[in-house]
């Protein structure tokens, strides 16, 4: 276990609003190695962002952290204070963020956001910083980088912002990136280019990540592990290899039939019938329930904490088995390999 | 370019504002020469004025000469002294561009620390403090702003002198504290209001999430970020307000006895000097196009977004 | 787009976000009420709250300061302030709110044409705005008071010729935005003719900001009234009004300030009522 880089224990996040109090995030838990790539994978709303975030400390306002902690190479990120969190951000661990027009300041030089990085932590001069930021364009595929140092966010296409902003997250070479749905406002051309460029950085460093999505096929593409998030909490965890062959949460089992497969192209495009619970008063018992096939009386009342089968694998459904045996029904699911 | 295609939509406008200007005589209720000479109204006179004014002519040849002279920067002759009305106009804006002036680096001392506590402690007490401040601004009269400044600095305290100009460089800076003053909490609360407002758009928006995400410092994120962004749009405000400064001169120098442009205005409407009058409509119009053409043309280069419109 | 950079101020992002959930009454609609309804009806009953006449000249009872006969003193010319004060407030609250009312009429009615037809009108009603817009407000105002001459009438004109365009550049933009809207492609498919889409379908969607811009109109309207008023050439004497009683009150600042000082305070109280009525009615109307 010494090669653990981070480890989430418990972590409670609580957002207040003037109206109600929202958690978004209820009893996470995951490890991450150095130089794995973990996948978040969850519709809207199940707080999958908002869990990214509060590694780093980026509550929006009314945002509490109220319980867990979060270990990163041993240290407890929410023990440290605003100064020490200030060097851990950026310079240790970077974030990529989802829509790059917003998350650029439009009236700020590409270059100048990208080199603002190492200028305040690595003690580069603005000239040193400028000649990083240009080699780092290169590293990303940004053509004619010298040139585009000088160019505003509106100037790029979409696809030129999200290089950028990996450039930004790597600029102090940090040994975690966050990414927060990175490729989600992209065209799918576009996409496939900057999964690449990851996928390129992952195999040259021995850099981690994390990679939140609701796209379980993007996931399935960059990340070795995926952790599967429903209504605030984690609900199954795996390599993505056996979660895809062999889910053991129902949702997770909703979530790979719904999926269209051009190969196998069936009659009626299933999904998950009902809504995903409320996050202000979440139902008692498991918060899947009221949309499982496979529910019974016992799942209306207690916790369902995740439950390891083996050192990586766990699932928090106690009706797994009846889960599983459904999935390897499955013509499509079930003729993958493990 | 963008200067370019400006200054061609401006065109328009300053044409309107000559026409307005001009018209301003055939407004006058009865027989405009009458009017304008008040009591020294003979027969004599009256046509005389008429004459010189070729008000027997047709109002389109009218109008050109009317245009054709204030384009040479002829407004006429003052009716009360009989010297040239811009010569006594360009005299007098010295004093008043000093004023404005010394009033818009006064407001911008006043609104922007405390817009930036507003902001950096939103809806706490400081906040709410300094809410109240254009609620209760916005709702006070310059005259009345005037008084209360004479009475508490200038009459109680002795601090500040309370009329006239004094000369030299100090002179200047001293006489017209008070009277800048005025002018600046005129639209202080407005510029509090809007600045902050803007501010804590910037705050919530992405881009500051994504640079705090860097590490750097807090207050490299107020700066470099924040307040960056929220400069052009404050800028555009303050260029705005401008036209308000402008409006304010005519009280605030009458109050103060200074000897500037609104002093002139509203001094040539007692007298009923119309030349002047008119000729001071006119150039203020005019200063406030500049004004806002200025304004736009800084906001292009804070902002590159609106380069591109 | 000189002229829209001079309008009225955004809504700030405060707003947007103090509005959530149904139509609510905040704070500020209470406070503003309350504080309008004392001083309105102050002003209105002022011939039952106090018994002397605003005008009756009083030599021998000239300048005394304030007491329990003349709650706030007696001015130069021996007439009481407090009367003076109410009745003063009837000239300005008066002639502010027509004015005011008159202007938002006549610049709906414009901004609504120019908006619904575009084209040539639409053309020809913005190069006018623009135009006026040119003009620093009170400049042009107190230029017209003087053309047309003393007296209320030419207040009137002036404020409401200047004071219009406000309210015809919110309705237009409000009306642009609400053209392309589906129920309005409805009416004109049903073959409504044009005045009837206007006056029932488009207008009611769209005055909501001209409201809520009207009511701090209200107030700047009040300050220009009452800044005439204290050059001389408003409301003409013997009316009592708050600009000439603060004008007059000068000459005596350093023996009997309140003169001068409480027709400012009376004019900032109600525009402080007014400013937090418009915010309560903003709240109230704003749907989320």
């Amino acid at each position: 276990m010494t090669d653990l880089l981070l480890s989430v224990r418990n972590l409670r996040v609580e957002l207040s609003t003037r109206r109600e109090i929202v958690r978004p995030v209820e009893n996470v838990s995951f490890d991450l190695r150095k130089g794995q790539t973990l996948g978040i994978v969850g519709e809207s709303g199940c707080g999958k962002s908002m869990m990214l975030r509060t590694i780093l400390g980026l509550l929006p306002r009314g945002g509490r952290i109220t319980g867990g902690e979060i270990l990163f190479q041993g240290t407890d990120l929410l023990k440290l204070s605003n100064q020490q969190l200030r060097d851990v951000r950026g310079r240790l661990i970077g974030m990529i963020f989802q829509e790059p027009m917003t998350a650029l300041n439009p009236v700020m030089q590409v270059g100048e956001q990208i080199a603002e990085g190492p200028v305040a932590h690595l003690g580069y001069t603005k000239k040193a910083g400028r000649r990083r930021a240009v080699e780092l364009m290169q590293q990303v595929g940004i053509p004619d980088a010298a040139r585009r140092f000088s160019a505003y966010p509106n100037e790029l296409s979409g696809g030129m912002r999200q290089r950028v902003m990996i450039a930004i997250a790597l600029a102090c070479e940090p040994q975690l990136i966050l990414c927060d749905e990175p490729t989600t406002a992209l065209d799918v051309t576009i996409q496939d280019q900057i999964l690449k460029l990851l996928v390129q950085l992952q195999e040259s460093t021995e850099i981690s990540m994390i990679f939140v999505s609701h796209d379980l096929a993007v996931v399935s593409q960059i990340c070795q592990s995926v952790a599967v998030m429903y209504a605030a909490e984690i609900v199954e965890i795996g390599s993505v290899a056996s979660v895809l062959a062999d889910p053991s949460h129902p949702y997770t089992l909703g979530l790979l039939r719904s999926v269209p497969d051009f190969d196998n192209v069936k009659a009626v495009l299933e999904s998950i019938p009902g809504i995903p619970p409320s996050l202000v008063e979440p139902p008692e018992g498991c918060r899947f329930r009221a949309r499982c096939e496979f529910a019974q009386e016992d799942c209306a009342s207690g916790d369902f904490p995740l439950l390891f089968s083996d050192g990586e694998r766990a699932s928090s459904c106690i009706h797994s088995n009846s889960c599983r045996e459904a999935a390897q029904a499955d013509p499509i699911i079930g003729s993958r390999v493990r | 370019m963008f200067i370019r295609r400006r200054l061609l939509l401006m065109l328009p406008t300053a044409f309107g504002v000559t026409l307005v200007t001009f018209f301003m005589i055939h407004l006058i209720p009865g027989d405009p020469a009458v009017t304008m000479l008040g009591i020294r109204a003979t027969p004599k006179s009256v046509a005389l004025l008429r004459r010189a004014w070729g008000l027997n002519k047709p109002l389109p040849e009218q109008y050109w000469l009317f245009l054709t002279r204030i384009v040479r920067g002829n407004f006429g002759t003052s009716l009360f002294d009989g010297a040239s009305a811009t010569g006594l106009i360009l005299r007098a804006s010295l004093v008043t561009l000093e004023l404005i002036a010394y009033a818009v680096v006064l407001s911008v001392v006043i609104a922007v620390p405390l817009a930036v506590l507003a902001a950096t402690h939103r809806d706490r007490a400081a906040d709410q403090a300094v809410r109240a401040i254009p609620l209760i601004g916005m709702a006070m009269p310059s005259a009345w702003i005037a008084i209360m400044l004479i009475l508490l600095l200038g009459l109680k305290a002795h601090a500040f002198p309370v009329a006239g100009l004094k000369p030299g460089f100090v002179g200047h800076l001293d006489s017209l504290f008070l009277p800048s003053l005025t002018l600046s909490l005129g639209i202080a609360p407005l510029l509090i209001r809007s600045l902050r407002s803007s501010l804590i758009d910037a705050f919530d928006a992405e881009y500051v999430t994504t640079a705090r995400s860097k590490g750097i410092r807090e207050y490299r994120v107020l700066i470099r970020h924040a307040i960056r962004n929220s400069l052009a749009s404050s800028l555009n405000i303050l260029g705005l307000q401008v036209a308000f400064l402008i409006s304010g001169t005519l009280v605030v120098e009458t109050v103060f006895a200074l000897p500037g442009v609104g002093a002139l205005m509203v001094n040539s409407i007692y007298r009923r000097d119309f030349p002047v009058v008119q000729g001071i409509t006119f150039l203020l119009a005019l200063a406030v196009i500049l004004t806002n053409l200025g304004t736009d043309i800084i906001h292009s280069f804070l902002d590159p977004r609106v380069r591109f419109e | 787009m000189g002229a829209a950079s001079s309008l009225p101020i955004p809504l700030t992002s405060d707003d947007l976000q103090r509005g959530r959930g149904a139509r609510r009454i905040s704070p500020n609609l209470v406070a503003g009420s309350i504080i309008l309804f004392v001083i309105i009806g102050l002003v209105i009953a002022a011939p039952l709250v106090t018994s002397y006449s605003p005008t009756a000249l009083n030599a021998t009872q000239a300048l005394l300061g304030p007491s329990l006969h003349h709650l706030l003193g007696t001015d130069e010319l021996g007439r009481d302030e407090w009367s003076r004060l109410l009745y003063g407030g009837r000239v300005d609250l008066e002639i502010a709110f027509l004015a005011v009312l008159a202007s938002f009429v006549v610049g709906t009615a414009v901004g609504c044409l120019a908006g619904y037809f575009g084209g040539w009108v639409d053309v020809i009603a913005m190069r006018v705005v623009d135009v006026i817009l040119a003009f620093p407000f009170f400049v042009l105002v107190i230029a017209l008071v003087f053309i047309l001459g003393p007296g209320t009438k030419s207040i009137y004109i002036a404020i409401i010729a200047t004071d219009w365009v406000s309210y015809t550049w919110i309705i237009r933009r409000e009306i642009i935005a609400m053209k392309r809207h589906e129920f309005i492609l409805a009416a004109a498919a049903l073959g409504y003719r044009h005045i009837r889409i206007m006056i029932r379908h488009l207008i009611p969607n769209c005055i909501t900001q001209a409201i809520v811009y009207s009511m701090s109109d209200v107030v700047f309207t009040i300050l220009t009234i009452v800044t005439l008023g204290f050059l001389g050439l408003g409301v003409p004497p013997p009316a009592p009004e708050w600009g000439s009683m603060m004008s007059d009150g000068q000459q005596f600042i350093t023996t009997h300030w309140e003169l001068a000082t409480f027709p400012g305070i009376a004019v900032v109280i109600a525009g402080i009522g007014l400013s937090l009525f418009g915010d309560g009615i903003a709240d109230l109307l704003r749907v989320e």
